[in-house]
């Protein structure tokens, strides 16, 4: 028996993540350098959220899905043309500041806000996903943000799925030290799931699928309503990337062993 | 798998393409449950040409969105269903540095700021420079070092200077005066905004388009590449048979090596005389210079002479420090150890390019495959329900070096037809499209300059210094003079060592070597040749595999078929040459312990340089490398 559900997914922007990185500061705080020039994706955690979102409202018949996502609005278009054709959703975009940087009680303030404001969204039937990282800085806290500030206080973190009873009731897979999981047992929605990577590989790019959501996305983002992150007093004193070092060379005459001892050694280093 | 030719059909009106079918092909396969759906116009490869065709036509329903003439057939009531469909993971993907003339962009923006697009600069100074062989281990004919001495000792009368000789006098047909610096990233980015922006046109990257939907000769629309099959494309977990988007109008602007252009092309042969002979391989890297380099943005250096006598050279600047360095190495080159990477090395070492980019940051690097043969390769432009822009159409001028403008005008042109036919309420068939398009092409610059340029590059076939002449005699002359020339197939241009010959047995050597060592071959090939070892530095001088991932931050998604195959495997092994392996752009072909190439999707950029770097033909025409439509690449916007 179906069991229809309303997923919202909160999902910002990240660079690609084969870009070349490098921080800055600019006049209003940290940034990344030419940023807005970097080709941008979903942010990974996050779009494993919306795929297992898009699979749960198609197992359950008359479910909807909803993407609330605060970005740059030209940026949310760029990378609307590669997540669109994957599973069905409406996009709810916030036309936001981009780079992982701002506070995360603003951050959740107002996606709080926009997502306490959605025509039709039925809270008893809500389930908010999110990523329980995020590829940008990962302060990890804005998804509980959001769920305390909606009143949900059902949150799991780490989740790698969900099965949904017939009753309402659903089961929670949630990661745990050691590559195991813990299970929970949730009676009913609402509640806030910040999704690890999940099990399902990425959607295949459905073109229907893709034209029927842009029909919905363009108004909606050409509506994008522009919004300021107040700083809350927030200031960074310094920021880095993860140190990384590549080193190149060719070896003839060492053997697998030498090689394999030697990374040892410079991982170790580290 | 099947390879299909009839040495007894060969078309009267050309190459026998209809003759040949691919190693798979969407026409024979076996009949599977596939969806579809109808749209207005399918489009195939979102390029320069495509954005020009793009912008024309929703420029014109934003000015006047109750024309009825862009009223949806498909869908009554709703604009025009026009989507196009990409190859790349992004539309910012897989392109390349560019200087522009901008005349047909300009005027599809009069009011443009270049300083909206990021990496954009208007056309500040131009340098042509012959570079002389600093090091020695150049091919260079006695003709050249002859030239190469005399300039030496008359340097300083002459004004060489780092090995560099500039000339006094840039003809104008070189002359970029009034055009853009542009990365092609970052400009079809901004177009697909734009173009996203309106609401009338959907761009889907990501999205290989397999083959045209044909009925007879008539095109019907798309087929998308299937998904979720293993690499020999049988379906695997998750597959989904790629979806049919039938349309009234199909516009083909995949480019030169696009899956759905090599399938029009094998269907319905060239024009009489036509052939697509003559190809480059365009490689380049951005290049962060450091703080206190003073390169103006809007500089523009063409160079040629180094690292080899074929090899054609750039330098272009971009705002905040950044420069586009890249070598085309062209087919008429015959040696079959043609290869891009390393030579792209050592161009970069040159004294007079080292001196601005010693201590820069390579931030981005890639190649891809340039049909050279303008108006000789131009293919059918227009046929029932299709249409062709950009350079798979055989828009790209040879002589001034141009193509993005060239290309954005033809997609202008095929853009006003359109919505000519549409307010006629005129169907697309071949009669209305060639009275439309066709005829706006051949009235128009592209078409003069595509005559002035069609025999220009006919003497590199004998030579670097003939070829000059012969470019130089076409130029002047507005094209009214040039050399004559037999251009045979690409296959045909690699030179052939007898496998007993001191070169052949070198190669083989060096072959061999390398393959026991784990040496890229294009590495051991022209360290065997006397080209210095490359003093890795880990910012800009890495080796190719580094340059994948730090430049051009390559990736495939999974769930697609192998795009490059090998027709008949036979040929493979005993082909002496393997110039699939040193040319390919980003090692994805290898050469495997029997002989045969491997080929690695994942590393593939997609250049489809192996569809031309191949000495084999299975049937006298055509290489032996199948190149279809295929995911993944390059995933730098920089390019």
């Amino acid at each position: 028996m179906a069991n229809p559900v309303h997923i919202v997914v909160c999902a910002g922007i990240v660079p690609d993540p084969l870009q070349t990185l490098e921080p800055l500061s600019t006049p209003n705080g940290p940034g990344i350098k030419n940023e807005m020039v970097l080709p941008a994706v979903l942010d990974p955690w996050a779009a494993s959220a919306l795929y297992e979102a898009g699979a749960l409202a198609a197992k359950n018949p008359g479910s909807k899905v909803w993407l609330v996502s605060l970005g740059p609005k030209g940026k949310l278009q760029q990378v609307m043309m590669t997540v669109a054709q994957k599973v069905p959703f409406e996009l709810v975009p916030i036309d936001g500041p981009i780079g992982g940087f701002p506070d995360a009680h603003s951050t959740a303030a107002v996606l709080a806000a926009t997502i306490d404001a959605l025509p039709g969204l039925d809270k008893t039937k809500l389930l908010l996903f999110g990523g329980w990282e995020s590829a940008t800085r990962g302060a990890g806290v804005t998804l509980q943000l959001v769920g305390e500030r909606l009143g949900i206080t059902e949150q799991f973190q780490g989740v790698d799925e969900i099965d949904l009873r017939d009753d309402g009731s659903f089961t929670v897979l949630e990661r745990v030290e050691g590559g195991k999981h813990q299970v929970s047992v949730c009676s009913a929605a609402p509640a806030v799931l910040g999704w690890a990577t999940g099990n399902l590989p990425e959607p295949r790019n459905n073109p229907q699928v893709g034209m029927a959501n842009m029909r919905s996305i363009m108004p909606a983002l050409q509506k994008a309503k522009p919004t300021t992150l107040e700083p809350n007093g927030l200031s960074y004193i310094s920021t880095s990337l993860p140190k990384q070092q590549r080193v190149t060379r060719v070896e003839k005459n060492l053997s697998p062993d030498e090689i394999a001892a030697e990374l040892v050694d410079w991982i170790g280093a580290e | 798998m099947t390879i299909r030719f009839d040495e007894d059909n060969h078309s009267a009106s050309g190459l026998a393409f209809e003759t040949w079918a691919p190693v798979t092909d969407p026409e024979t396969e076996a009949e599977i449950d596939r969806p579809s759906m109808e749209v207005d116009i399918a489009c195939a490869g979102f390029g320069p040409a495509m954005g020009g065709f793009l912008t024309t036509l929703s420029q014109a329903w934003t000015n006047n969105p109750a024309d009825p003439a862009f009223e949806s057939q498909v869908m009554p009531g709703m604009p025009l269903q026009v989507l196009c469909y990409e190859r790349a993971d992004d539309i910012s993907s897989g392109v390349s540095g560019v200087v522009t003339r901008a005349q047909g962009i300009r005027s599809s923006f009069p009011d443009l700021n270049v300083a909206e697009i990021p990496m954009g600069a208007e056309v500040g100074e131009e340098r042509v420079l012959y570079l002389l062989d600093p090091i020695g281990a150049s091919r260079r004919s006695l003709t050249l070092r002859v030239a190469d001495k005399s300039l030496r000792l008359a340097g300083s009368l002459l004004g060489v200077k780092d090995s560099a000789f500039e000339l006094p006098w840039t003809p104008a047909f070189l002359h970029k005066h009034g055009g853009l610096v542009l990365s092609m990233g970052q400009f079809n980015q901004w177009v697909g905004s734009q173009l996203m922006a309106t609401g009338m046109v959907q761009i889907w990257p990501g999205s290989p388009v397999s083959a045209p939907l044909f009925s007879g000769n008539k095109v019907e629309g798309l087929r998308l590449a299937d998904q979720g099959v293993d690499k020999d494309g049988a379906p695997s977990d998750g597959f989904m048979a790629g979806m049919d988007i039938r349309a009234k109008l199909t516009v083909v602007g995949d480019g030169p090596v696009g899956a759905v252009g090599q399938a029009l092309d094998r269907k319905l042969g060239l024009p009489k005389g036509h052939a697509k002979s003559e190809w480059a391989m365009g490689m380049k890297m951005v290049i962060e210079l450091p703080e206190e380099s003073d390169l103006k943005p809007g500089t523009v250096w063409h160079t040629f002479g180094y690292p080899e006598p074929e090899i054609f050279g750039f330098l272009y600047v971009h705002p905040d420090r950044l420069v586009s360095v890249g070598i085309f190495v062209p087919s008429w080159m015959s040696d079959p150890s043609r290869t891009a990477y390393r030579y792209l090395q050592h161009y970069i070492q040159h004294p007079v390019l080292w001196k601005v980019l010693k201590d820069g940051t390579l931030r981005s690097w890639g190649a891809k495959s340039l049909e050279e043969s303008g108006r000789h390769g131009e293919p059918f432009l227009t046929g029932d329900g299709f249409a062709r822009i950009g350079e798979g159409s055989g828009s790209t001028n040879m002589l001034t070096g141009s193509g993005v403008d060239e290309a954005w005008t033809t997609g202008i042109q095929l853009g006003e037809s359109v919505i000519e036919l549409l307010r006629a309420g005129k169907p697309f068939t071949h009669e209305n499209l060639a009275s439309t398009y066709e005829a706006r092409r051949r009235a128009s610059w592209v078409e003069r300059g595509a005559r002035e340029a069609e025999n220009a590059r006919n003497g590199f076939q004998s030579g670097m210094v003939k070829g000059m002449i012969g470019m130089a005699l076409a130029g002047l002359t507005g094209g009214k003079l040039a050399l004559g020339a037999h251009i045979p197939l690409p296959h045909k241009q690699i030179r052939l060592f007898p496998s007993n010959s001191v070169e052949g047995l070198k190669r083989k050597d060096v072959a061999e070597i390398a393959l026991a060592d784990g040496r890229p071959l294009h590495d051991a090939l022209l360290s065997a040749r006397g080209w210095p070892e490359i003093d890795f530095d880990g910012r800009l001088l890495i080796s190719q595999q580094d340059a994948l991932l730090l430049g051009g931050k390559v990736q495939a998604m999974p769930g697609f078929a192998d795009h490059v195959l090998f027709r008949d495997q036979n040929l493979c092994i005993v082909c002496p040459e393997k110039t699939c392996v040193s040319m390919c752009s980003g090692q994805a072909i290898t050469e495997g312990e029997d002989g045969l190439p491997a080929f690695e999707r994942e590393k593939c950029i997609h250049c489809g340089g192996c569809l031309w770097n191949c000495s084999q033909s299975p049937d006298g025409v055509h290489t032996n490398v199948d190149f279809q439509a295929g995911s993944g690449g390059l995933h730098s916007a920089e390019n």
